[in-house]
Formats: C-alpha cells, structure tokens, sequence
C-alpha cells in the first residue's frame, strides 16, 4: 500500500454568499500528523466540513486532490470510500439505528457486495477498539449518538476512526467538551492510528491535546487561510502568548465581521 | 363501484341459515339480525379529513372457500416462515379465508384453562364468555354502519382467554391468511387477560391475493383485568386492492397494562382506529405503531387513549413514512376525564415524508377535564434531516442506504417490540420492500 497524500490548493469556501476559507493551502502526507490552530471564527471548521462535502458550505474555488483524484466532483460518501474521514464537532443522532448496525454498514459500503465482513471478525474487531477506547459493551447497541454525553460522542467518532481506517482522517475540535481522562483515551486511539498508511489533520483551539498527539506540523490559520507554519515548538509559543502575539507579529487586524462559525 | 351503498347483498334470511349452518346460540343469531337491521339505519364512521366516499366495505362474498391444513410443514413457505420457532412456538392459529386451517395450544397452557380458538369453535364451547364480551363494554355494534355491518356478517375470529393468575410466558399467535379476490373478511378478536394474568399475543394479517376488490372489516377487543398486562402486537399487511376497516380497543382495570405495538402495512386504502380506555385505578396503556403509506394509498388513523381512574397513565407513538402520492392523517387523542386526577398522557406523532406528492397530517388532541394531571404531545410532519445524511454518507454509506437507515431507524421503535423473532423479521422485510 503506497502512503496516502491529500493536496488542498487555493481553497475558498463560502456560507451563505459569504466568503469563510480564502485561498487555503496544504499537503498531508501518510505518515503525517498535521495540526491547525486558530481563533475563534477563522474558517477551520468551515475547511473541515467543506472538504468532506457539507451541504450548507459552497466551495467557489480551488481544488481538493487525494492519492490524485478530485473529491470536489465526488459524493460526500464517494469521498468517504475514497479514504477520507471527518471526526464531526456535533455528530448527528439517528434513533434507532444501533452503533454496531450503523458501523457494519459503513464498513460493508467501503468492501462492496460479495465481500461483507463476516460478522464474528467485525464483533472481534468492534470489542477489541471499544476496550483500548475504555468504551463499555453496551455502547454497540446503543442508537447512534442518541442520548450521548458530550465526551461518549467524541469517543464514538473515534471509534468509528478506527473501524473505518480511512487514509486521511480530519479531526474537528475532537478535544472539546473533554475532560483531561476523555482527552488522553482519545489521544491513544489516534495514536494508535499512526502508520505510514495513515495521515490526519487535527482542529484545535487548543495547544493541550497536541501534549498527548505530537504533531509534525503545526499550522496557524486566521482570517480563512494560514498563516503561520511550524513545528510542535509553535504550538507551544501559542500557548505562552495567545494569538494576540503573533498577529501583533503578522500584522493582522481583526476584521470586525468576522464571525464564529 | 357504488358511492351509497344502503344496505348488503344479504337479507335476514340469509343470515338466519348462516348463523344455523354454524350452530350459532340465539343471542349470536339475533344479533346479527339487529346489526342488518342497524346497517340500513346507522351512517358510516366519519373519519375526520379523509374522504372514504366510494370505498368498497360493503360488497363482497361473504363465504369464500377456505382450505384447512393438517400440518405446519403443509403451509406455504410465505406463512410458515411467520410462525414463531423454538421456544416462540406451539401456540398458533391460523385462518385461511377466515377459516380455521391450523390450531395448536400447549398442553400446558390448555391445563391451565387457557382458551386460543377460532370464534365460530368458542361460540359452541364457550359462549357464555363469548356473550360476557362481544360487542358489550369495549365495542358497540350499533355505533357505524360498519361495526352493524360487521355484528351482522362476522365470518371470522379469535377467542384468547387467559384465567386469573395465569402468566403466559410464550407468546400467542395468530395468522390470518386471506386468498380470495373478492371476500368480505369480518373478523372479530377478543383477548381477555383475567386479574392478575399475563399474556402476549401477536397477530399478522396477510393477503395473497392481488386482484378483485376484497374487504377487511376487523373489530378487536381487549379487556385487561385488575393488575394484569397484555402485550399486544400487530403487523397488517393486507394488499393494494384491500379496503380495510380496523377498529381496535382496550378496556384497562385497576392496575392493569395494555401495551399496543402496531406495525400497520397495509397497501390498501385504510381507515384503522385504535382507542383505550384506562378504566381502573394506576392502569397504563403504551401504543406504538408505525406505517408506510405509498402509491396513491389514503390511510387514516385514530389513536385515543381515555383516562378515567386516577393515577393512569399513557403514551403514545405514533410514527409514519410518506412516499409517492400517498395521503395519511394521523390524529392523535388523549382525553383526561374529570376525576382521573394525577394521570399522566403523553403523545408523540412524526410523520416523515418522502415525497413532495405524499401528504400527511399528524393532529395532536389533548382534551383535559381534570386540574392535577400531567398531558404533553408533540407533533411535526417533516423529510429526512439533510445533516443526517450528510453524516452517515460521510461514512461511505450511499445515499439510498443512508436514507433506508433513518427510515428503518424511525419505524423501529415497533419493530423492537413485537415479541416474536419470525414477525419482526417479517416486518422488516415489509417495511424494506415498501422503502427501497
């Protein structure tokens, strides 16, 4: 299996008539863990959403190239199957339809018919990611993210993370709303994750998950695009001085319409 | 096809030799003879927004012939495949053209004193109980037109008795098979679970037949005794042609429990009304029931639930898919009457559409006569969330399978409920060929 490589380039995304992502640029490689950091309201979510192909976000220009094809003329599950993961910031509820129902049905799309995984080979499978995600057994028959806590849903996406095994995986704020014992179980999973095989972005406000999940590369993105790339050491920096000092640096003024997304 | 009908393709005399052929007791005979005379009098039921003008209920052949069999392993693999295995067996009845054609009951429970039979074999055996039940406290037949023409013309039914103290720990099951282009299927069921007995019935209605104008005219009574529970469980799954008339209801004493789960399939244009009343003292009602409606099908259904003792309690969800040109009307009644203090009614009605030609409406009813009680209903009429989608799509599932997860999901709350592994199996079938 070759490593995977997702290019974004000159990427802008619009709500609404309105322009979110200005000219974003990127390229993650299998075997990469990227970061991107940011203030309130600077598009990351909006990046994250509009790359997997959210019905509510326009993408008015640039491309999205993964292992060479361009998901942008994809389905959103096309997209999917193609290797691409979205750890969702507000994952929907589908009552009814139980965890483990909804996980062999997403597996069984990726292999096709005729090739359904055997059901005591998913069950193996499911059991063994539930414990290294201190998820407990009854969580499999559960309807999806129906009634979850805040934290069970963030475990969920990550559990699904590990089912799915997608080549590139984004994860939106997948840290917030958690407590620090929620956080490292989520660290493990990713970490876990880690292979030449494997590449992922991770969303965050916040420098404290990136403690557990060492990243290669770290990327701050304000106003739409980035602006600042680096090393895990810049994660850090952020930490000490907020972002107030490296707009200072950047010259960056706030624009006042900017709005949390 | 006739838009007002006065009266049936059958006189007193008629009944009179039918009801003798049958070794019918005289009450039974009379009052068929009133029903007759009540059908010429009485109006036909006026189910509010849906106009059933030009629905056949009326013409039909009264006798069709029926086959009997002697064994399970005779029945075609469409029926035999509904009935339940392993420790879900041995207590079955299934009717043929409203016929008897296969009856087992276990020993066990035929010790116990339970009764599980066809009406016309109760009515010989057991017609003081009979006459104790039909069309006294839960139905009366002179209330439409249709329970008249039913209480003149029944050719069918199902007698479930369960003595005092008796819990039935397998369930009770019963297939109704109807094969016939044209037959007028008039079907009576009356369940009673005596003081402090318990017991689960199932029932699956289903036709063969696809052609001629066939017709369904079912009246079902429940009596739930002091402290006793009955779940009660349906899949109706009759086809296009098929005009259907279900009327079901439930009468709950002190402490008692009645739970409904109704999956309600039919193809054909339905008028279906589901009412309990909560009697007694702390009883509790709990209907689910689902629906498809597609094609050009009309449906309407009425679910209403009574509280008369304090303390009672009830829910009730009520889900529905529209596809197509279908047109459904969900109206859903919780009535707290004056003295029923500290009850509690809940409702809950969704319908989900599918189509831009599909109508449905989902009428929430609370009617409170009683200042301690607690009431909520919720309803909304509305199409597949397009987050939803978005999410399971972001999976890999396609699009048609995303949408048949949410749908599937939406009617499992019934699908969850029937007792019976053969007749879940069966409804999910039914609601996945309904779906695709």
């Amino acid at each position: 299996m070759s490593a995977p490589n997702l290019k974004i380039e000159n990427l802008h995304v619009s709500i609404e008539d309105k322009e979110i992502v200005k000219g974003f640029n990127l390229e993650i490689n299998g075997g990469e863990i990227h970061a991107i950091m940011g203030p309130n309201g600077t598009g990351k979510s909006t990046l994250a959403s509009a790359i997997m192909g959210h019905p509510k976000y326009e993408i008015t220009e640039g491309s999205v190239i993964l292992d060479g094809q361009n998901i942008l003329e994809m389905e959103v599950d096309e997209r999917a199957r193609a290797g691409l993961y979205l750890a969702m910031q507000y994952p929907s509820e589908i009552s009814g339809v139980t965890n483990a129902d909804f996980l062999r049905t997403a597996i069984n799309a990726r292999r096709g018919e005729g090739n359904e995984i055997p059901l005591m080979k998913f069950i193996k499978q499911l059991d063994k990611k539930m414990d290294l995600l201190d998820i407990d057994q009854e969580f499999a028959q559960r309807y999806l993210n129906e009634g979850f806590s805040g934290g069970e849903k963030k475990r969920n996406e990550i559990l699904q993370l590990m089912m799915l095994e997608p080549k590139i995986a984004i994860l939106d704020e997948i840290d917030s709303g958690l407590d620090i014992d929620a956080l490292k179980v989520v660290a493990k999973g990713v970490n876990e994750m880690r292979s030449p095989e494997f590449g992922c972005l991770i969303i965050t406000h916040y420098q404290r998950l990136l403690q557990y999940i060492t990243p290669d590369k770290v990327h701050v993105m304000m106003q739409g695009r980035i602006v600042k790339s680096g090393g895990p050491e810049l994660a850090q920096r952020l930490e000490e001085e907020g972002y107030d000092g490296l707009k200072a640096e950047l010259g960056i003024v706030d624009e006042a319409e900017e709005q949390e997304v | 096809m006739s838009t007002e009908v006065t009266g049936v393709q059958y006189d007193s005399d008629y009944i009179k030799s039918f009801s003798k052929d049958r070794h019918e007791p005289e009450w039974f005979t009379d009052l068929r003879l009133k029903g007759l005379q009540w059908v010429e009098e009485l109006p036909m039921p006026k189910p509010e927004k849906t106009r059933i003008i030009g629905w056949n209920f009326t013409e039909f052949e009264h006798q069709p012939s029926a086959k009997s069999f002697s064994s399970l392993e005779d029945l075609p693999a469409k029926i035999k495949q509904l009935v339940g295995q392993g420790d879900q067996s041995g207590n079955v009845l299934i009717q043929h053209n409203g016929a008897p054609a296969f009856r087992s009951l276990t020993k066990e429970l035929e010790d116990k004193g339970v009764i599980f039979t066809d009406l016309a074999t109760a009515l010989k055996d057991h017609g003081d109980l009979i006459r104790k039940y039909y069309f006294t406290d839960a139905v009366k037949a002179d209330e439409n037109r249709l329970t008249a023409l039913h209480a003149a013309l029944v050719n069918s039914g199902t007698f479930l008795y369960v003595p005092k103290n008796v819990a039935v720990n397998v369930p009770i099951q019963t297939i109704y098979w109807q094969e016939n282009p044209n037959a007028g299927f008039i079907n009576h069921v009356i369940v009673v679970a005596e003081q402090g007995s318990s017991v689960t019935y199932v029932e699956n209605y289903l036709s063969t037949e696809e052609s001629g104008a066939p017709v369904a005219n079912v009246i079902t009574e429940v009596f739930v005794g002091d402290n006793a529970k009955v779940q009660f469980g349906s899949v109706d799954n009759f086809s296009e042609n098929m005009t259907s008339y279900f009327n079901r209801r439930g009468r709950v004493e002190n402490n008692g429990k009645l739970e409904w789960a109704l999956g309600q399939m039919n193809e054909g244009n339905t008028i279906s009304e589901n009412l309990t009343d909560l009697i007694g003292e702390a009883s509790a009602a709990d209907i689910k029931a689902v629906s498809v409606g597609r094609g050009d099908q009309k449906q309407n259904f009425v679910n209403f639930i009574r509280h008369f003792g304090k303390h009672s309690e009830s829910a009730m969800l009520i889900h529905g898919v529209q596809k197509d040109s279908a047109n459904s009307i969900f109206n859903g009644k919780t009535k707290i009457e004056h003295g029923a203090s500290k009850s509690d009614g809940e409702q809950t009605q969704r319908v989900l559409m599918l189509s831009d030609q599909a109508r449905g409406d989902a009428n929430p009813i609370l009617l409170i006569e009683e200042d301690d009680v607690v009431a909520g209903h919720a309803a909304s009429v509305g199409r597949v969330d397009p987050i939803q989608l978005f999410y399971l799509m972001s999976r890999g599932i396609t699009k048609e399978d995303a949408q048949r997860l949410v749908i599937h999901g939406f009617l499992a709350p019934v699908v969850n409920q029937l007792p019976i592994e053969e007749v879940r199996a069966q409804l999910t079938e039914v609601i996945e060929g309904k779906v695709q």
